[in-house]
């Protein structure tokens, strides 16, 4: 197959281009001296979302397992964490965080923050996802591996999660999206993020249209890489499993 | 071999099994049949323990399955005796239920590295040698969505054989097949009956089969047995009019 038509290479040049056209603006605009500012807020939005979405991919398994095989006491732990963090706003969590925590003697800093908060955040939406895609799992396959004489969590570690992974990949493509979104909140708590970075140069140079249209392009560019990353994965996951792309 | 002592089993108000006492020897080949909600397949699944049964106690091997001795009562098993008394017996399902991420040899393998112990070469050999026997040896490194329904049979039932169960259960295993796989899948059975010393017994729609294979049939009414006799004797002159009812209802329709 020719490499430049398969759809992933597609998303990859997709996003490229966002990049480029982004760059160009900036240099055509008169902002080119504006690009380093930007290219550090990247920074800092890149690391919330890599540093959120690794608290997130680690809390939601555990939060989702606690909640579906735990007992009464653990079950209710996560269930508390996840109503918590699903039903209350990303900001007001990030607020709690950075502004509430130091009165009780706890001062984190706002990189720390931003990243536990949002992690936890999304974390509690993909607690979810994990639950269902384990449900979603046939039960002959628990029967199966019973049948075997394979342990409960032999079954899960080795049976169910390899299956419910492939089921769960694209909710998480979603979840990831959001959560690159919701690292704009970060400047709220001081950190200076592309969404920031954008505000002050808006602010010396009152090149608004420019501005916010570079700055969309690059926002575009990075959620095409995260849809890029979970079409691989999820290309790979499902091999051998006689549904989704792949084989 | 196996004793099911005044077994009853519950869904609700509906009970599914009703105070059920059969005994199977060493070796026999038995055949289940009967109307669907007649309770042949709990049986299969009490004896696996994937269902819990409600009241009396599975003999197997001399020891109760899902119960302890204490002092001279019977209390319910812990997960170590369950454990012991599941490794005597081996199930295939209707729906085959492969493990659908793992090659046909990785699912054969699976249990006898995590929960045998064996070391991986050893499996794989193990795994090879049933896969062989099923007539799988081309196909070991397939995924289960590239394989036949009838060819997806035969690896489950390699892979319940791998952890050399006494008992065998077979749960309407050609009931999902095309009736030209299902003679591929019945092919495998039978010759597992000549060749190993195994205790087997399987619920059956195919009639000319049990007739042929089984040492003795029984036929299960409303959680009960309402028939049970050596095969050929059962199907030429069954007794009770509604096992006449149903062995005609069956003829006809197939």
């Amino acid at each position: 197959m020719n490499a430049l038509s398969h759809p992933h290479w597609r998303l990859l040049v997709a996003a490229l281009a966002c990049f480029a056209a982004a760059f160009a603006l900036a240099s055509a605009t008169g902002l080119a001296r504006s690009v380093p500012e930007l290219l550090r807020g990247i920074g800092v939005t890149a690391t919330v979302m890599f540093g959120g979405s690794a608290v997130a991919i680690v809390v939601a398994p555990v939060a989702a397992l606690c909640k579906l095989y735990g007992g009464s006491a653990i079950r209710w732990l996560a269930i508390g964490y996840i109503e918590t963090f699903r039903g209350t706003s990303a900001l007001v969590q990030l607020f709690w965080l950075f502004f509430v925590l130091p009165h009780f003697g706890i001062t984190l800093e706002p990189l720390t923050v931003a990243i536990a908060a949002l992690g936890l955040n999304i974390g509690a939406y993909g607690a979810e996802v994990v639950r269902g895609a384990v449900l979603a799992v046939p039960r002959g396959q628990w029967e199966a591996a019973s049948a075997l004489n394979m342990t409960q969590s032999q079954t899960l570690r080795r049976v169910v999660l390899p299956q419910a992974w492939v089921l769960m990949i694209p909710a998480w493509g979603n979840l990831l999206i959001e959560l690159l979104k919701a690292t704009s909140l970060v400047s709220l708590i001081t950190l200076a993020d592309l969404t920031f970075k954008a505000q002050q140069i808006n602010q010396n140079t009152l090149q608004t249209v420019e501005v916010f249209s570079i700055v969309l392009l690059v926002y575009l560019g990075l959620s095409l890489l995260i849809t890029l990353g979970m079409r691989q994965l999820e290309r790979r996951a499902s091999f051998g499993l006689a549904r989704g792309p792949g084989t | 071999m196996v004793h099911f002592d005044h077994v009853t089993k519950r869904y609700g108000s509906l009970t599914v099994l009703d105070g059920l006492d059969l005994r199977i020897a060493p070796n026999e080949k038995v055949a289940i049949i009967g109307p669907s909600g007649s309770g042949k397949t709990t049986v299969l699944r009490a004896l696996m323990t994937l269902d819990r049964i409600d009241d009396g106690v599975i003999w197997v091997d001399g020891e109760p399955l899902t119960h302890m001795r204490r002092g001279d009562g019977l209390v319910r098993a812990d997960g170590k005796h369950l454990r012991r008394m599941r490794s005597k017996i081996g199930m295939v399902f209707q729906h085959f239920n492969l493990f659908p991420h793992m090659t046909a040899l990785k699912n054969c393998m699976e249990a006898l590295v995590r929960v045998l112990g064996l070391p991986v070469e050893e499996a794989r050999q193990r795994a090879g040698e049933l896969l062989a026997m099923v007539g799988l040896a081309d196909k070991q490194d397939e995924y289960p969505a590239r394989l036949s329904g009838g060819q997806q049979q035969r690896v489950a039932i390699a892979r319940a054989l791998a952890l050399r169960p006494k008992i065998m259960l077979f749960d309407e295993v050609t009931s999902a097949l095309d009736p030209e796989l299902c003679a591929e899948v019945l092919g495998v059975i039978r010759e597992l009956g000549r060749a190993h010393q195994l205790t087997m017994l399987m619920v059956t729609h195919q009639m000319g089969f049990a007739r042929e294979f089984a040492d003795r049939v029984c036929f299960f009414d409303s959680g009960r047995i309402a028939e049970q006799g050596p095969a050929r004797e059962f199907f030429d002159a069954p007794r009770g009019e509604r096992t006449q009812r149903f062995l005609r209802a069956v003829m006809d329709a197939g």
